[in-house]
């Protein structure tokens, strides 16, 4: 049993709703079409196909595209160590899917991670808080339009942040300068 | 009955007896018995450690006893990146500790944020709490931290300790 197999049989299963399986590096994915239906898939893939380990789900932000969201399921099956990526899209207006928490009970912490990093909701989630930022942190810090530096908040006796001091970078370096100190300025003039 | 008391020249007592100001007595015995907090909050907690272990042994200089209660603490050793998520908790913890109280940021981050210029994290561990010596390096090695608290003694030892003491009677 291979994972393209795995995946054609999921094809087979639920026709137009499951695409193509795409291979890269030995790795298979495939794209679910409608985020609605990505916790009936994922039944399926662990209750018929073995896939019976939830290894991450992530995210991620396409932005200035729509849909704007990319959420994207890491399965394995330690039956027949077959591994196989599911993505889904959501759009921003919607931000919204169904949890996957009664498939696999280890997505709580995954999808709690994924709201708060991200600001992608999870319908039917037993428990959706923050995770690693505290109650009443008012942005969702991996969006791409958030600044790496960070934005000043306040939640009185719980927290506070400031924007770091970028100052050009980080980690600013301009090869085919002769010494470290060219190659590596510590601040970045703006291109004239 | 002898009344006078010979403070001068006294080949009896000589050699067991020494002069010296009250100040200086004090502070003597307050920097040989630093009692750590050590606030181990990353990988610079693990060259910490390896200060307290037998290869450096952090005892040589008399903070041995690393206290996990602020209230039985001299000097909090600040060893880690300190996300904003902490810092109120290591204020807090800075607080409660018992005057006299001293602080020492150990490492890159702990000193500036280090390498985290982010959104999650403390750019330097003096914004909140006021610290007496900042160590260099990302860890610094046990040798570094050893020089710190020499360095920390040597300025507890200049302490105007009495000028400073707390007069008894109302506070002000």
């Amino acid at each position: 049993m291979t994972a393209l197999e795995l995946a054609k049989q999921l094809q087979a299963r639920f026709g137009e709703l499951i695409s193509e399986p795409t291979e890269f590096r030995g790795e298979v994915t495939v794209t679910v079409a409608d985020a609605e239906r990505i916790a009936e898939v994922c039944a399926v893939a662990k209750r018929e196909l073995g896939f019976n380990f939830l290894l991450d789900i992530t995210s991620v932000d396409n932005y200035g595209e729509d849909p704007r969201w990319t959420v994207v399921y890491e399965l394995y099956g330690l039956g027949h160590r077959c591994h196989l990526r599911l993505k889904t899209h959501v759009s921003e207006e919607k931000s919204e899917l169904p949890t996957v928490t009664g498939v696999w009970r280890t997505a709580d912490w995954h999808e709690r991670e994924i709201y708060d990093m991200m600001g992608i909701r999870f319908r039917g989630h037993p428990d959706l808080r923050r995770i690693l930022m505290w109650e009443g942190y008012p942005y969702f810090p991996l969006r791409k339009d958030f600044p790496l530096a960070g934005k000043p908040s306040e939640v009185p006796d719980v927290a506070f942040t400031e924007a770091a001091p970028l100052e050009g970078g980080p980690f600013v370096t301009r090869p085919g300068g002769k010494d470290a100190i060219e190659r590596e300025p510590r601040v970045r003039t703006p291109e004239a | 009955m002898k009344t006078v008391t010979e403070f001068g020249y006294d080949s009896r007592i000589e050699g067991d007896v020494v002069y010296t100001r009250l100040d200086a007595a004090l502070n003597w015995f307050r920097k040989n018995s630093l009692w750590p907090m050590p606030m181990g909050l990353a990988c610079c907690a693990i060259e910490l450690m390896a200060a307290g272990a037998s290869r450096f042994d952090i005892a040589r200089f008399g903070a041995e006893v690393m206290r996990f209660s602020p209230r039985q603490s001299d000097v909090m050793i600040v060893a880690g990146t300190v996300t904003y998520k902490m810092a109120l908790v290591v204020k807090r913890l800075y607080e409660q500790m018992a005057e006299p109280k001293w602080v020492i940021a150990m490492g890159a981050c702990a000193s500036t944020g280090g390498m985290y210029r982010s959104y999650a994290v403390l750019q330097g561990v003096d914004k909140i709490i006021p610290v007496d010596v900042y160590v260099a390096g990302c860890p610094p090695r046990p040798e570094a931290l050893l020089d710190a608290l020499i360095k920390l003694q040597q300025k507890v030892q200049r302490e105007p300790l009495l000028a400073t003491l707390k007069r008894p009677g109302p506070a002000r």
